[in-house]
């Protein structure tokens, strides 16, 4: 019942994990640095967009204890999250996996088909490549908002100096308001993908470590909704198409 | 097979979590203080290079500015304000690396070429306001004084309890670095560093003394008050 193939790279789960420790430290020295002041507003105006405006952010989801050491945290771990960012996407451009993330034609009707399968109005899981539509999704979202992450970020370190970077989110009230809500999407994502994988797919936890992965318990292999077929293969449902063997 | 795979999440989960909350702990340890020390000063020699006197900070001419909202700080315990009747009459004092030390009046800065410029004031805790400056170029008054060549290095100081930063010759001498004396079409007030101060958009707020009384040229940096707390020296934007 094993079909074990070799399905991550070393490369990519390096990055991976180290980006798991880059990306908690700059959300939580972020949202330490966010607190000196948690509003987007000048002083004297007001700032309708966010219905939280002068709400701190609670503390124990904070990391650098105060305002200097969290940005001290903030501006070294931002060469890690870099240096760890242009090292993944430059080995899954070289090595072609970017083709796994990238969306195409269709992938917004394998969207509403995965989430018809999810809440049980469709029986049987979509058939997939290495990855489901909503797992690529959140896939492709995340450097995406990396990227964004970063050039906000650029936008409100150095107003002046990159003042031409700044200009891209209008001015810096925005890009701070982009930075800042770029993180909390970022996290909902990343949040969501840690659920699914222990909730649908833990069997991937073991590909994200050692690089190997079971076929034959795959969520599609298993019919596996969240929480549900979580051990052992799924019921066999007639022929379909067979992942080509290693 | 099935009990060593599951055995193995399970570890996995633990080892994850366990992670986590390691990283939670606030406290910085000895060993990541020496790290982010030395990231610190390699931003700052980034930073330092990438630096350009053509970069400049601008505000669109509709910007509201902050007026009466514009925040007041100081460090003392009671605002600051120079009494002539106790302290005598405020002077600038200029000196340290300076061919011509100068001792200026509030009537002898006015008296040198001024500008007014509507910029960006960016704090360290992340707002920025808008406010119309009027003051000295910094540039000018190193003109004037005459630098020496060990001038590489200010220190900004106050009348505020003893605040003060220090900044690099380059920020200093970067055209919109005034000595302020006034403010929005009026004079300073006491809440905003009367009777002069130092501002410029290129820096963020902690690094603009107000409540000004010297200004040394030096061969070597001088730390500040903040930066002698914990902020970063260069404080750059």
């Amino acid at each position: 019942m094993s079909e074990l193939v070799k399905r991550t790279h070393w490369i990519v789960r390096l990055t991976h994990w180290v980006n798991v420790i880059a990306v908690v430290i700059m959300a939580g020295s972020g949202m330490r640095i966010f607190n000196a002041h948690p509003s987007f507003a000048r002083p004297g105006e007001t700032f309708p967009l966010n219905p939280w405006e002068g709400r701190p952010i609670p503390d124990w989801l904070t990391f650098g204890g105060w305002l200097a050491g969290a940005r001290h945290w903030h501006f070294a771990m931002m060469w890690i999250l870099v240096a760890n960012g242009l090292l993944y996407l430059g080995f899954i451009y070289l090595h072609g996996e970017w083709r796994d993330l990238v969306p195409r034609r269709g992938d917004a009707r394998d969207i509403v088909e995965m989430i018809k399968f999810y809440l049980f109005v469709r029986r049987d899981h979509p058939h997939q490549g290495k990855h489901n539509a909503l797992q690529k999704s959140a896939y492709f979202a995340m450097p995406i908002l990396g990227i964004i992450l970063v050039l906000s970020g650029l936008a409100i370190w150095k107003p002046v100096t990159l003042g031409f970077i700044t200009a891209l989110f209008v001015n810096y009230k925005w890009a701070r308001f982009v930075h800042f809500s770029a993180m909390a999407l970022l996290l909902l994502v990343a949040l969501a993908h840690v659920f699914m994988v222990f909730a649908v797919d833990p069997y991937a936890l073991r590909s994200m470590v050692t690089g190997w992965y079971n076929r034959a318990r795959s969520p599609e292999a298993r019919n596996a909704r969240p929480f549900y077929h979580l051990f052992g293969p799924g019921k066999s449902r007639g022929p379909k198409a067979e992942a080509p063997k290693p | 097979m099935t009990l060593d795979r599951r055995r193995f999440i399970t570890i996995s989960a633990a080892s994850f979590s366990s992670a986590l909350l390691a990283a939670c702990n606030n406290a910085n340890p000895k060993s990541a203080a020496k790290l982010l020390a030395f990231a610190e000063s390699k931003n700052e020699g980034l930073e330092r290079s990438i630096f350009r006197h053509d970069r400049i900070n601008s505000v669109p001419a509709s910007a509201k500015l902050a007026g009466k909202d514009f925040p007041k700080y100081y460090v003392s315990k009671t605002m600051p304000v120079w009494d002539p009747a106790v302290r005598g009459v405020w002077r600038l004092e200029v000196s340290g690396a300076v061919r011509t030390p100068l001792s200026l009046t509030l009537d002898d800065l006015m008296r040198l070429p001024h500008i007014t410029q509507t910029v960006d004031h960016f704090c360290v805790e992340g707002w920025n306001a808008r406010a119309a400056w009027t003051g000295v170029r910094m540039s000018d008054i190193a003109r004037i004084a005459g630098l020496t060549p060990d001038a590489h290095y200010v220190d900004f100081q106050s009348f505020d309890d003893g605040y003060h930063e220090s900044w690099d010759m380059d920020s200093v001498m970067h055209p919109q670095t005034l000595i302020a004396y006034g403010m929005d079409g009026r004079l300073l007030g006491p809440e905003h560093g009367a009777p002069a101060r130092l501002h410029s958009p290129i820096k963020l707020g902690y690094k603009s003394t107000k409540y000004l009384t010297k200004i040394v040229f030096m061969p070597q940096k001088n730390g500040g008050y903040w930066t002698d707390q914990g902020y970063e020296w260069y404080g750059g934007t």
